[in-house]
């Protein structure tokens, strides 16, 4: 059976509040850290236990951490990104809205790894009522002498703030919530210097996704030798996926890292399989932005191996043939969806999210929506497929934040594996009319 | 001390130095035509650059100690040297290939009406899409449209030109007080403008419009009064009260009457010294200045050269396209022809 470390105890009736939270183990790991454990080896705890970045990136947390400058003199910060906003990615609102307390007990056991006194939960605006509920946890928190000054006698002072974001993709850029969260317009910023040593008011910070915070409490509890034990290689513990699509049961599934990803759609205990008995056709295996793979890639990898649910086996062979965990977004589509439509639906949020400060990201997205667009329409000729991949090609790797490359990451894939399916627009611009189950586009008001 | 190799020259520079003011370093003691084109970097202002990707450079020994190459291009603008660095741009194909493409990027939605704007022949646009962008367009949709704004009595705005280098919002944001415009929207709806409609209203604005390297921002004395190929540039100076005012500007003559007042520029047609509104804006006799002689023009403008032949930077790509083993590199028709090569 599947060990739960995060989602043990989600369904439990109040556990967001702080007394039943506290009845299952709540806070327990807090105690143990402030008692028992100095900064530096609750940082060691976390190198130990190899969690890596929950948020789409997959950097090793502990050095992460341990790359933070400590100036004397100077306050320091941990911020949480909780500005979930990959399409396809709803992870971190299940865990806040079910149990705000595990991320709380998160952030002190981090703040006190990391030194800062001030740590941030920036939520994304959409979000307005998971912000009441982490408020609520707080003011528990602070009333029960968790947080504040001198928290469970160790002499560790911190406050813990929301921050509702104005919702916008670009803000879970790190820089660009930083921007945000500074009070300013949510640019990226440009690096060097990295937040690790000029972060919130140029000071040092540490960006967290909420699901990696989340786990060191587990991490804190059993010790980080434990849950290095679970998953695979490099990958280690446990990782929430956010499953949708045409699956049987969608919903954030708390998975081991090593389910073969055959496994995860199929077996009953996760996706069910695919709904009404249709064939897969396609996966996006970690939230829009990364490569979408057909089938025949997706559980198997191209040397034919079964591909499993880690960071490194879902980026086997590279984008030829692979792509990436990500923040765990698991779009599942069976054999009636059209690619070129779903990859307009992408290609229009990338424009609109677009921050437009550098070019490439700025012009190129819309001309690529644009371009998509075209082949909706039935207007598009076999040229336009090659302009496509030009243009995406111009935009990967030239921008200031990695948002080029999210933008352009769907758009290279969906033509290297299904090239085929663009030309068949081409050749029969009725043909697109017979996708049913897509909304339809004069529904669409242009932005 | 840091020693760089840009485009098979070797420079020692200070730590800390980028890439692109290393590039500049050894055009200035070699006389060569390496630095990268920049559009939104200004020396002169505090942060900037980074913005519009033109400065692309790659890396392909990070430094002497960790010589990986790095895996994307970088800004060279925001990119510091490290010892031992070694810097492809000219001698690059992929890099001017990647370059081309941040140059359509900046044509795609500029309205190509160079016949009508003011800034024709000192446009860094023009400049750059002529020594490094393709030609023709490949974009076939509409071109956004916004209706042209005044900021203020003095200055005009055109937001189909702009192309956010946000050097104007720098100006504002440095040298002068009380910053009231910026950039409304984001992606391709941002816009510079004043909020509300606010007039930029104070004495060190009109330096807006010589940062701006295209012509969104343009001066309305002199709007449509003559083309700047058809004036003269004169340096002097006068004894400016204004206490952050220099004086010293370069003055556009045109027979006798002075149709523009602007600061002086450098090589890299960055401002030497800024200037204040009253010297821009209301000094336009002659008896108000002290002449101090014609200008040198160094930027690669119309301006100085009166015809658009085969640019430098492609005749150092020429040069250079020795050492590329025989790559093929599209300068457009004609562009290697001798009687088109600048002698």
């Amino acid at each position: 059976m599947n060990e739960k470390l995060l989602l043990k105890y989600d369904h439990i009736p109040g556990i967001n509040t702080l007394a039943v939270y506290r009845q299952h183990n709540g806070y327990t790991s807090l105690e143990k850290a402030l008692k028992t454990l100095k900064p530096d080896e609750v940082v060691e705890e976390v190198k130990k236990s190899g969690l890596r970045g929950r948020g789409g990136a997959g950097f090793p947390t502990g050095m992460k951490w341990s790359f933070l400058a400590k100036p004397e003199g100077v306050p320091r910060y941990l911020v949480c990104n909780a500005d979930e906003s990959e399409p396809g990615t709803f992870k971190d609102r299940y865990l806040m809205e079910r149990i705000p307390h595990l991320l709380v007990e998160g952030m002190i056991i981090a703040s006190y790894a990391l030194g800062a006194n001030a740590s941030y939960i920036y939520v994304r605006g959409e979000y307005y009522y998971i912000i009441k509920i982490l408020q609520k946890a707080i003011k528990e928190a602070y009333a029960a002498g968790l947080l504040g000054k001198n928290i469970l006698g160790s002499g560790f002072d911190l406050d813990l703030y929301v921050q509702p974001g104005g919702g916008a993709y670009i803000c879970g850029e790190e820089t660009a919530l930083l921007e945000s969260l500074e009070g300013k317009r949510g640019n990226p910023r440009i690096k060097p210097p990295f937040p690790a040593v000029a972060g919130l008011w140029g000071r040092p910070t540490v960006v967290n996704n909420v699901e990696t915070i989340a786990a060191v409490v587990p991490i804190i509890q059993d010790g980080g030798d434990a849950y290095a034990k679970i998953g695979v290689g490099k990958s280690t513990g446990t990782k929430l996926i956010s499953a949708s699509g045409h699956i049987n049961k969608p919903g954030v599934y708390e998975i081991e890292l090593g389910v073969p990803v055959e496994e995860f759609i199929y077996s009953e205990q996760y996706c069910g399989g695919i709904r009404n008995g249709k064939k897969l056709k396609a996966v996006v295996a970690g939230g829009s932005s990364v490569p979408i793979l057909p089938t025949e890639l997706i559980l198997k990898t191209a040397k034919g191996e079964p591909r499993l649910m880690t960071y490194e086996s879902l980026s086997d062979g590279g984008f030829a043939t692979g792509t990436m965990l990500g923040s765990g977004g698991f779009i599942v589509m069976d054999e009636d969806t059209s690619i070129v439509k779903n990859l307009f639906t992408f290609a229009r949020f990338y424009r609109h999210e677009s921050c437009g400060q550098c070019s490439p990201c700025r012009e190129g997205t819309a001309w690529m929506e644009k371009i998509i667009k075209k082949f909706i329409d039935g207007k598009a000729n076999m040229a336009d497929i090659d302009l496509l991949w030009d243009v995406q090609s111009k935009i990967e790797g030239k921008t200031i934040c990695p948002l080029g490359e999210a933008a352009a990451w769907p758009v290279a894939a969906a033509i290297r594996h299904f090239r085929h399916e663009f030309e068949a627009y081409v050749r029969n611009p009725q043909s697109i009319n017979e996708v049913k189950h897509y909304y339809r586009l004069n529904n669409l008001v242009e932005a | 001390m840091a020693k760089v190799t840009i485009d098979d020259i070797t420079i020692v520079v200070p730590d800390g130095t980028t890439i692109l003011h290393a590039a500049r370093m050894i055009d200035e003691q070699h006389g060569t035509n390496i630095a990268p084109p920049t559009m939104c970097y200004y020396s002169k202002l505090k942060a900037t650059g980074g913005y519009c990707r033109t400065c692309i450079v790659n890396v392909t020994q990070g430094s002497e100690k960790d010589p990986r190459p790095m895996p994307k291009p970088v800004a060279s603008c925001r990119t510091t040297v490290m010892d031992g660095m070694v810097v492809k741009n000219n001698t690059s194909p992929e890099l001017l290939e990647a370059r081309a493409g941040v140059v359509e990027f900046l044509l795609l939605n500029h309205p190509l009406d160079c016949p009508v704007c003011d800034q024709a022949g000192e446009c860094h646009l023009q400049d750059l899409s002529y020594e490094n962008g393709k030609e023709g367009s490949r974009f076939e949709f509409p071109k956004r449209e916004v209706e042209p704004d005044d900021l203020g009595d003095k200055i005009k705005l055109n937001m189909n030109r702009c192309i956010l280098c946000y050097r104007c919002v720098k100006v504002c944001d440095q040298i002068t007080d009380g910053r009231v415009h910026g950039v409304l929207y984001r992606g391709d709806h941002a816009e510079i403008s004043t909020y509300i409609e606010k007039a930029i209203d104070n004495d060190f604005s009109g330096n807006v419009i010589d940062v701006c390297p295209v012509g969104a921002l343009t001066d309305k004395t002199f709007r449509f009064k003559s083309r700047v190929w058809f004036t003269k540039p004169v340096d002097a100076h006068r004894n400016c009260a204004h206490e952050k005012c220099s004086g010293k500007v370069r003055l556009w003559f045109k027979g006798d009457d002075v149709l523009r007042v602007t600061a002086r520029k450098d090589r890299w047609g960055e401002v030497e010294e800024f200037i204040c509104n009253e010297c821009r804006f209301d000094k336009k006799s002659k008896h108000d200045w002290e002449i101090e002689g014609p200008s040198i023009i160094s930027h690669h403008s119309v301006i100085n050269q009166n015809h658009y032949t085969l640019g430098k930077l492609q005749l150092g790509i020429k040069n250079q396209i020795k050492h590329l083993n025989g790559t093929k590199i599209d300068l457009g028709e004609g562009a290697l022809n001798p009687n088109n090569i600048e002698k």
